[in-house]
């Protein structure tokens, strides 16, 4: 599954992204699984906030990263999409 | 980017976080009573259950849970019995939840969990996860040794959902209830949960004894595999489905919990710290209780933990094989219930010299007329046949 660049991903309740002091690094927690996420990972999800569109988060790290537009857009539409099949995020 | 699942447990998933010796906990299921208004004959508890008497107080319950996110401990999973028998269930979770940890409520739905659900939701609770023991009330009634158990539970689905809580359905599925799979699917997504459990009985505890009432027919359990799979993808972004194959019928076995002392624990209502809830069943294993230790030290040094940990123990076939560090040898209870040696290879692997035997007394089981359930009770253990049933 694919997100779209208009969809407005959230996290819904019972999914949470916490800074895992115990092993310093981002962790996605959702019922029964926990991910394990990297930094550029954490750094799409902290733009998850059910206002952005998928457009605008990949806009803004377009802004902050020194790569092209489409390559994040990929990146980011897969990942969101990916996490929406599993019923980790919402739209 | 990258996003790797690290469990659920019984999965052979990649581990990034934990060292291949003594890891770090990911979660602990809290087994906070023994007491549950159903008499479910599969049930997971022990035969000797622990009375109300017993029980760890409020003040030992919440250092275990700081003593547990102290450890790197990310879910907990607040467990019995039916968990909202206890009083200071809501206290618990505001507990766990202001120390960060994720809570799921692992439930009946019966008793006291109507009037406590909305005080959860407020104190911080993160997921529910209810039973379900069939699609029809007549025949989960039936199952679950209670009458009207069944609408109270479809009445407590909804209360969860109003709240806005996500909510697993969790489904124990064997002969008694294997040809209602699809209607479980269904009543799952009509429910509104977004996950749905189909557990194939694991044969400890009660549903050990109760096996030959249990045992599906291979035929069925094939069919009820394929209704998953395919609702799998039908229901893609709507319900996932997570399956739990039962083992007596497999070619490998499950890498049970994980791996022993690798990803887990379990603490029972009195406190006694188990790497998983079956683990007492092993004769001769030293298991430490919160009451003497903290959290951490039990982890690392309690011999129970250490015993089956890693791969160091390990004997013939295990030790050269290529999976065993998918699925660590599988279990280590099914090993001593089945082959009367918690240290030999799970009889539900193909590798095992039990393997054989074990498929041939599922068939016979399965083929034969199903005896009554013994229903699970505070001190029905008694009423069980003596020995084993091997």
């Amino acid at each position: 599954m694919r997100a779209e660049e208009t969809d407005v991903p959230r996290l819904p309740r019972g999914v949470k992204l916490k800074y895992d002091q115990v092993r310093s690094r981002h962790v996605l927690l959702a019922p029964e699984r926990a991910f394990d996420i990297d930094e550029t990972a954490a750094a799409v999800l902290e733009l998850v906030d059910g206002t952005r569109t998928c457009g605008e988060i990949v806009d803004a790290l377009a802004a902050r990263y020194d790569e092209k537009r489409e390559v994040i857009a990929d990146d980011v539409r897969d990942m969101i999409g990916d996490l929406i099949a599993r019923r980790v995020i919402e739209r | 980017m990258s996003v790797e699942t690290i469990h659920p447990d019984n999965r052979a998933a990649d581990m990034p976080l934990a060292a291949p010796q003594i890891g770090l906990p990911i979660g602990i299921l809290a087994e906070l009573t023994h007491r549950c208004p159903l008499r479910c004959p599969y049930c997971s508890n022990p035969l000797e259950l622990e009375r109300r008497e017993a029980e760890l107080d409020t003040a030992t319950w919440k250092r275990v849970f700081t003593e547990a996110a102290g450890l790197g401990i990310l879910h907990v999973h607040l467990s019995g019995g039916e968990p909202t028998a206890r009083v200071d269930l809501v206290e618990l979770t505001a507990h766990c939840a202001a120390e960060g940890l994720y809570t799921n409520l692992i439930t009946s739905g019966i008793g006291r969990a109507g009037v406590m659900i909305g005080p959860l939701a407020e104190a911080g609770l993160d997921h529910v996860q209810l039973s379900l023991q069939g699609a029809s009330a007549e025949n989960a009634d039936r199952i679950g040794g209670y009458k009207g158990g069944h609408a109270a539970k479809l009445a407590f689905a909804r209360q969860v959902t109003d709240l806005g809580l996500p909510l697993t359905v969790n489904a124990v599925i064997h002969r008694g209830n294997i040809h209602e799979v699809e209607d479980m699917i269904a009543l799952a997504v009509a429910l509104g949960a977004r996950r749905l459990e189909v557990a194939h009985t694991q044969y400890y505890g009660w549903a050990y004894a109760n096996r030959a009432a249990l045992m599906p027919a291979r035929a069925d359990v094939d069919r009820s595999v394929a209704l998953v799979e395919e609702a799998r993808r039908r229901l893609e972004g709507v319900l996932v489905i997570d399956m739990v194959i039962p083992d007596y019928y497999a070619r490998f076995p499950k890498p049970c919990s994980g791996g022993w002392g690798r990803r887990t624990l379990n603490v029972t209502p009195t406190g006694r710290v188990l790497p998983c809830h079956a683990a007492e069943s092993i004769p001769g294993l030293e298991f430490w209780s919160v009451r003497a230790h903290a959290l951490g030290d039990i982890w690392r040094a309690s011999p129970a933990f250490n015993a089956f940990r890693g791969t160091d123990w390990m004997r013939e076939p295990c030790r050269s094989c290529e999976r065993r560090e998918m699925d660590f040898g599988g279990c280590r209870c099914q090993a001593m219930a089945l082959a009367g040696d918690a240290a030999a290879t799970d009889p539900a692997c193909s590798k095992s010299p039990f393997h054989a035997r074990v498929e041939a007394l599922a068939t016979a089981e399965a083929a034969a007329t199903a005896p009554g359930y013994v229903y699970r009770t505070i001190g029905g253990a008694s009423a069980l046949p003596q020995g084993g049933r091997t």
